[in-house]
């Protein structure tokens, strides 16, 4: 294994395993819907399975899959995913030392970035359990979540109509919660009005995926920043 | 979604997290780039909260969807637990859908 597991175990304290199980369960919740949702929509099995183990980024995974099952193209799909997933760029730069120094702990540490692990690795401030919390909680939501999505995708292939059960309504909150917290700066809040405003506007006129893309005209009404550029909440953060 | 599509995804996703570690001693991220990604995330987000709550392919989703994303958003702005959020929005919608409401 990596390092010691148990003195991993020890070093982390019982208040932060708990929140990290918390959002354990919640992922889980979120993966199988993941799983159900994509299925149901008539990508094949391995599709949802492939993305969640390749991609491992959630807010990434639904919007790619999203623009396809609306009938988009895969190009925009893929522009769509990496133009969120950006944000890892600056994470793996506050996070770097917590991988470890020989390059293949990097490798493997660098997959297991997502915003919940940053949010509960910045919690810490002791190298020692920096990197305990960093491994305990990359390792545990990668399992999670990709065990969740193979419930979903074979929850799915059951279920057929997903939509009974409300299992749509299930992403858009998912991604609310997440963005929520950055809302809280007066630009960031303008400029995410603008271009959701943009997006619903041009769903009508435009092909699947191209709207979304549009809202990031709304990044002109951004302006300079009017508080400190707040983190990732543990509290409330999916992938 | 063809394999090429999802390896390009994944290829581009890794590479963005994987530059931190490998680059943190020979370069930083400046404060203008690191603030342009965090709108940008901002930005992308909420447009894919709004399409996907309120839109069905070209036109309106129904109302049942969107009030469950409502309820969930309450939920969340009163810090409510994950889970709570997520299963609430969609009990909301299954609710709404089963009396009636599309």
């Amino acid at each position: 294994m990596l390092l010691d597991m148990r003195s991993f175990w020890r070093t982390l304290d019982r208040g932060s395993l708990r929140d990290i199980s918390l959002v354990c369960l919640a992922d889980a919740i979120v993966g199988a819907s993941f799983g159900a949702i994509t299925v149901s929509g008539g990508l094949r099995p391995w599709v949802p399975i492939t993305m969640s183990v390749l991609v491992f980024a959630g807010g990434a995974q639904f919007a790619a899959a999203g623009v396809v099952l609306a009938g988009g193209s895969p190009a925009a799909a893929v522009v769509a995913g990496l133009v969120l997933n950006a944000r890892l760029l600056p994470y793996g730069f506050t996070v770097a030392d917590t991988a470890g120094a020989r390059w293949w702990t990097r490798l493997l540490g660098a997959q297991l970035i997502t915003d919940e692990t940053v949010a509960f690795t910045l919690r810490q401030h002791e190298r020692q359990r920096r990197r305990a919390t960093f491994w305990t909680c990359g390792l545990a939501l990668f399992l999670c979540w990709n065990v969740a999505v193979v419930l979903g995708v074979l929850a799915g292939a059951v279920m057929r109509n997903t939509g009974a059960f409300g299992l749509d309504a299930a992403f858009p909150t998912v991604l609310l919660a997440l963005v929520l917290p950055s809302l809280a700066d007066r630009g960031t809040r303008h400029a995410a009005l603008a271009g959701a405003v943009i997006a619903v506007a041009a769903t009508p006129f435009l092909p699947a995926g191209l709207p979304v893309l549009l809202a990031l005209a709304g990044l002109a009404l951004a302006g300079r920043p009017t508080a400190a550029v707040p983190g990732p909440d543990p509290a409330l953060e999916v992938r | 979604m063809p394999l090429l599509a999802i390896a390009a995804l994944a290829a581009g996703t890794y590479a963005f997290r994987l530059a931190g570690p490998v680059f943190r001693h020979r370069m930083r991220i400046p404060d203008r780039l690191q603030r342009l990604l965090s709108v940008a995330t901002a930005v992308l987000l909420t447009a894919l909260v709004a399409t996907a709550a309120l839109t069905e392919g070209h036109g309106f989703a129904g109302w049942a969807r969107p009030a469950g994303v409502l309820a969930g958003g309450v939920l969340a702005v009163r810090r409510a637990p994950f889970p709570v959020v997520v299963i609430a929005a969609a009990a909301t919608t299954a609710v709404l859908r089963f009396s009636g409401i599309p």
